[in-house]
């Protein structure tokens, strides 16, 4: 006989406590699963593969042979493969949804992009094989450097450096040899940097060997050419200017600075962290930029943000290529060669400063951002910049009304900077505001960054977001914002709420930060 | 009998004869939130006025902390490594960074007194 009473298909009605339990037996969360480290839950004793016992095994090891169990944790293949997948459902990410991290250009990576890097060609070379195996791997850094000297109007290009501050370094180790080859390697020591800079960009200076000039931001937000020529003097080697700068706005005085700065004897040193916002529209070599690197990693999507190794080559102007680092990539008779000896440029005026990396660079996201840029085309990356302005000014201008903007309702690059100014005497905090951002579904925007504005929000939407997905993004910050302005300041102080861990104590993690595990001790079973 | 001067960046100076405790003022760490980090200068170090004198690091930014008037370090406040929430909690008493052997007692007539400070912070809104 058929059993025709199936299954309940809608949900008994339930009653308020019920709804939401507080705690679960297992400590999960619906299908959000705890995950304990795997020296927790692993033992030395199991293993993922079976390997029969040598017949005859003779150490060798002598005196070095391990005496003590290495306490390595074991696991079932199961076991280990649940672990990561575990982990990378607790990882958000652009994949998986909006992701407004201000200055970091969180955009997407076209799958296209993947499926190129992984062409065996590219992905299963080594750096040591021989160059004559690897030569259409070498035109494809060749046809990236000619990609990226064309976008921005520069002499040449250092491919090596590995990300944003590595190739802040790169610039700056260039612009110091090039000061030591006039000379003035003892009295220029001093770097000028903005107080809206990138801080990566003092620490480079300080890193490199040279104390900074802080320059005060105008009431606009930006830097003046008459404040930067004021804080100049024969002592100065280089300014370090990001344009567009962290408050999101284009640098109008950056051709007046840059003559100022040669004038005056000193070099260029622009962060190419935003170069999203004016790819195809401006060229910084045109502005009278000396080094910019660029964040292949941002501007180009190759994946960042836990998600994968960057890669930050630096264009440099005609009076720093001389002295660009190893290795350079040369092609000669129809033949690609990786120039690795500075010896090989005796005699010809170029004087690299060293080495940046062991080996040639990423070639994994060479392949990526090349892949972005001949699929965009031309035109197609000036309209991604484009959009991406356009993006963050439609998020500028349908919150204007609900949060405030330290520099007035004007347009903005690819990146809206608001302050709390509204928050004033509501009982939230930026920091309220963005954890609320959490029980929404949203990765909070960058907050409290750049240091110039208070309470900074800082939201870059890229142009990888539909209008739809900006406009559920909007009126979800419209509503916490009314929120806000009702007084549900429960909503903002307590949150996250729904996310599957509260609201931490960052201050005892920093003063207190536990970065080890240890071991517990093992609980005596003679006790009583 | 000690009096105490304040710079446009927010350290005091608590001056007693020729020597002056150094440290942030309240407005500075409640700007900064919970300090989380201290670095304080060697004992007898000399700095000069406006030099970079120790870095404090609260959860949301690093600063500097600049000498206001130039001096020779005679101590510094040891007890801020291991609780730099000592700066949070009275930054005027426990919470001070380093004691100055004060140079030049003149260069304190630049800088402003409680009365003058606390009418400059009103202006900073």
């Amino acid at each position: 006989m058929l059993n025709n009473q199936g299954r309940p298909t809608t949900p008994a009605a339930a009653n308020e406590s019920a709804a939401r339990p507080r705690k679960t037996f297992t400590g999960n969360s619906g299908l959000q699963q705890e995950e304990a480290l795997l020296f927790e839950t692993g033992r030395a004793d199991v293993s993922g593969v079976d390997i029969d016992e040598p017949e005859v095994f003779t150490s060798r090891l002598g005196a070095l042979e391990r005496k003590t169990p290495l306490d390595l944790p074991g696991f079932s293949e199961p076991e280990a493969v649940r672990h990561y997948v575990r982990l990378s459902q607790k990882n958000y990410s652009i994949d998986a949804g909006l992701y407004p991290l201000g200055s970091c250009t969180m955009k997407h990576n076209p799958r296209l992009n993947e499926k190129m890097a992984r062409l065996p060609g590219f992905g299963d070379i080594h750096p040591l094989q021989p160059q004559s195996t690897v030569q259409g791997a070498l035109d494809l850094i060749a046809e990236l450097e000619r990609w990226l000297i064309e976008l921005t109007g520069m002499q040449s290009v250092a491919m090596s450096p590995k990300a944003g501050a590595h190739g802040e370094a790169c610039g700056m180790m260039a612009i110091k040899a090039a000061i030591e080859a006039r000379g003035e390697g003892k009295t220029r020591n001093v770097v000028l940097v903005p107080d809206s800079a990138h801080g990566t960009n003092p620490a480079t200076a300080a890193l490199i060997g040279y104390s900074v000039r802080a320059i005060p931001a105008r009431e606009d937000g930006t830097v003046s050419a008459d404040a930067v020529r004021s804080a100049l003097g024969p002592d100065v080697a280089a300014i370090m200017l990001t344009n567009p700068n962290t408050c999101g706005l284009f640098e109008k005085e950056i051709a007046e600075i840059a003559k100022a700065i040669h004038e005056a004897g000193a070099y260029f040193y622009c962060d190419g962290a935003n170069f999203n916002a004016i790819m195809g529209k401006v060229r910084p070599g045109d502005l009278g930029i000396d080094a910019m690197h660029i964040n292949l990693h941002k501007t180009f999507s190759t994946p960042h943000g836990g998600g994968g190794p960057g890669a930050g080559p630096v264009v440099l102007s005609k009076a720093l290529s001389p002295f660009a680092p190893l290795p350079v990539f040369s092609k000669s008779g129809g033949i690609n060669k990786i120039n690795e000896n500075a010896g090989e440029f005796a005699g010809s005026g170029h004087h690299p400063f060293g080495r940046m990396t062991a080996f040639h660079g990423q070639m994994g996201m060479y392949v990526r951002a090349l892949s972005y840029m001949l699929s965009h085309g031309a035109d197609g990356l000036k309209q991604a910049a484009e959009d991406a302005v356009l993006n963050a000014n439609y998020v500028r201008a349908c919150l204007a009304d609900v949060m405030s903007l330290p520099f007035g309702n004007r347009p903005c690059m690819h990146e809206a900077l608001f302050d709390d100014k509204w928050l004033k005497d509501t009982g939230v905090t930026t920091l309220d505001f963005a954890k609320a951002m959490i029980d929404e579904g949203y990765h909070p925007m960058t907050m409290y960054f750049p240091l110039v504005v208070h309470g900074a929000m800082l939201i870059e939407p890229t142009e990888s977001e539909s209008l739809a997905s900006l406009d559920l993004f909007i009126m979800t910050l419209r509503d916490l914002a009314f929120g806000v302005k009702r007084g549900e300041t429960d909503r903002f102080t307590q949150a996250p709420r729904l996310a599957p861990r509260q609201r931490l104590d960052e201050t005892l993690a920093a003063r207190q930060p536990i970065l080890r595990w240890t071991k517990p001790e093992p609980v005596s079973e003679a006790a009583e | 009998m000690s009096s105490s001067y304040f710079t446009k960046d927010h350290e005091y100076i608590r001056v007693e004869g020729d020597t002056g405790i150094v440290g942030i003022s309240d407005y500075a760490q409640e700007q900064l939130g919970d300090v989380v980090f201290v670095e304080l200068p060697a004992k007898g170090a000399k700095i000069g006025k406006g030099d970079q004198a120790a870095v404090v690091e609260s959860v949301k930014a690093a600063s500097e902390v600049y000498a206001p008037v130039a001096g020779e370090v005679l101590d510094v406040n040891g007890a801020l490594e291991g609780e730099p929430g000592k700066i949070n909690q009275d930054p005027a008493g426990a919470g001070w960074f380093f004691k100055l052997k004060i140079t030049d007692v003149k260069q304190l007539d630049g800088l402003m007194d409680e009365k003058a400070y606390a009418e400059y912070l009103k202006t900073l809104g």
